[in-house]
């Protein structure tokens, strides 16, 4: 048994396709990333090393800071809407005829992809002949808003669309993980006289505040990474309104073919999403210990 | 007094009534919220110019379902280029992507060594990379390769960047299965590679279709790669082709904007009517355990 299982050459046979493949276009080009940031090149070109002046152009450079501004409040708004899905699962979860129906529907946006969502949502926001736009003049508006086209707003209108393309996402973690709290739990509250909103917010949600934990991380650092549907609905407008890091990095390194201070960007999007990983995870690991 | 109870009683169950079908109603305006932008898309696809840009109302039915737009964006914007490309390289990522993916859980699950689970690490930290912060290296390594502008990128990349959530799910269920009947294998005789390919790979079919359409779905979908790697209209996929062809005719194509969209998403849709408990299942599983 062991002689067999434990064939150095049939190991390395299985493990080193996927392990070159991930060193080689994952971990490799993340590593340099970091070391094309200290380079001044065009893409085609020489590199010319300059140290971190990047670096510290990044610091200094208002629309950079601007943009992680956006994301920033795009990863507070979609944190604050996991709420939103955490009560709709908790109905859904609770002894409703057609919630599997009801579910799957709510999955449709997500399988959608990003261009198409951002397509959509363009000609919803149309402010002419769009949905939106022709539902508030029948119901009396004279002047509706131009959503996309309005500074104020058009983040705002973004982040309607993300929580239509992900809305089903974290409902269906939310359901799976109330399935899994045991009947006899709740059973037994029921019978001590607990409300189902009391069973809710006392035993189903501290039972899986794992999950939520990992739905905070996964909200987090989503919106962080947050590209397609901003880069196609809006290219990052009107006037930088809706610009976020990853798109600001897309436009430095692939519009204006700055592929140093791309690669600068790059690399501190990587930094942040990874300190947040760890941070999210550090606190809400205390709060854990303190439910059980 | 027994009267009265049953008044309480008959009063609470009155409430909860109330109560059920005030839940349904947000429900149903949720469900709402998330079917009616498509039905409305569908609509839009069967409209005439006339209709999109005049001055019939967006919610209402197309007056006479213009079919044609479909034939017209299929042969004339490229659209079937672009769709057979995306079927073609979504297939041979996902089906490298699992066969790689299963070479790896199986050496990690069921084989002795001292690294397994560094290995393992390894793999997993993939999950938090942001793409972004990968890309522009990989195009210039591609670049380099001689790849860029070739469908071979893509493939590289997808296989690459879907191995760590197909290993994360194919894992749950490597732990679960048993090892007797590979054991008995050994005891027989039987060599590595066979048991892999005839006793474990079979087992795991239902996990394997799981990951398969998971993968499917995100290599169909994906957008920044193609966008990156692929300027010719030769290689494009659907997402960067439709996103170009609508670019183009914005102005002037009304529903053919709305057919090149349904064109997009109908494959998806298929998909999730005939496949939607696995779609589910794999999306459950593949965040739950993370």
């Amino acid at each position: 048994m062991n002689r067999v299982m434990s064939n150095k050459v049939v190991i390395a046979l299985y493990v080193l396709p996927a392990l070159i493949l991930t060193l080689s276009v994952i971990y490799g080009p993340m590593v340099i990333t970091g070391y094309y940031g200290l380079m001044e090149w065009n893409g085609i070109g020489e590199m010319t090393f300059i140290g971190l002046d990047n670096y510290k152009e990044l610091i200094q450079d208002s629309n950079f800071w601007e943009s992680a501004w956006h994301s920033f409040l795009l990863a507070i708004f979609s944190t604050l809407s996991l709420a939103g899905y955490l009560v709709v699962s908790l109905i859904l979860a609770g002894k409703i005829k057609g919630s599997n129906i009801l579910r799957k529907i709510y999955l449709i946006p997500m399988l959608l992809s990003s261009v198409a969502i951002a397509q959509l949502w363009v000609k919803i926001y149309d402010p002419n002949n769009g949905l939106l736009n022709s539902f508030l003049k029948a119901i009396g508006m004279e002047q509706p808003p131009v959503w996309l086209a309005d500074t104020d707003l058009v983040l705002y209108a973004i982040f309607v669309a993300i929580l239509w393309q992900y809305a089903g996402f974290y409902i269906i973690i939310y359901y799976a993980a109330l399935k899994g709290v045991p009947e006899e739990l709740i059973e037994a509250a029921r019978i001590d006289g607990a409300s189902p909103i009391q069973i809710a917010y006392k035993i189903k949600v501290p039972l899986i505040s794992g999950v939520i934990k990992v739905t905070i991380v996964l909200a987090i650092v989503g919106s962080l990474k947050y590209f397609d549907l901003i880069y196609v609905m809006t290219g990052g407008g009107p006037n930088g309104a809706s610009e976020v890091i990853a798109s600001y990095m897309y436009k430095k390194a692939f519009d204006t073919f700055d592929f140093g201070y791309g690669s600068a960007i790059a690399f501190f999007l990587l930094i942040i999403t990874l300190i947040v990983t760890w941070i999210t995870r550090k606190l809400t690991t205390s709060k854990d210990e303190l439910q059980y | 007094m027994a009267q009265i109870q049953n008044e309480a009683a008959n009063e609470k169950s009155v409430w909860i009534r109330i109560g059920m079908v005030f839940l349904y109603i947000c429900l149903i305006i949720v469900a709402l919220f998330q079917i009616y932008p498509l039905v409305w898309l569908a609509m839009f696809s069967l409209k005439t110019n006339t209709e999109v840009f005049g001055l019939s109302p967006p919610f209402s039915l197309p007056q006479d379902p213009q079919w044609v737009n479909y034939l017209n964006v299929w042969e004339n914007g490229n659209i079937n280029i672009y769709f057979l490309n995306s079927v073609w390289i979504t297939i041979i990522s996902v089906a490298l992507t699992l066969l790689f993916a299963s070479f790896v859980t199986f050496a990690i699950t069921r084989m002795n060594w001292k690294l397994n689970k560094l290995t393992l690490g390894l793999f997993m930290v993939g999950l938090m990379v942001p793409i972004h912060s990968a890309l522009i290296p990989l195009f210039a390594f591609f670049l380099e390769l001689n790849i860029i502008n070739h469908p071979l990128s893509l493939i590289l990349a997808y296989t690459a960047f879907n191995l760590p959530l197909t290993i994360m799910i194919l894992l749950g269920f490597y732990y679960t299965l048993p090892k007797e009947v590979e054991e008995a294998a050994v005891v027989d005789g039987c060599s590595v590679h066979r048991i892999f390919f005839q006793i474990t790979l079979p087992m795991t079919t239902p996990v394997i279709a799981t990951t398969a359409i998971i993968n499917m779905i995100y290599n169909w979908n994906e957008f920044v790669f193609v966008n990156t790697f692929i300027s010719s209209d030769k290689w494009k996929t659907l997402t960067v082709g439709i996103q170009n062809f609508i670019g183009q005719y914005s102005t002037d194509w009304g529903g053919a904007i709305g057919a090149t969209l349904m064109i997009s998403i109908i494959p998806v849709l298929i998909a999730f009517l005939v496949l939607s408990d696995r779609i589910v299942e794999g999306i459950a599983a593949g965040s739950v355990k993370g």
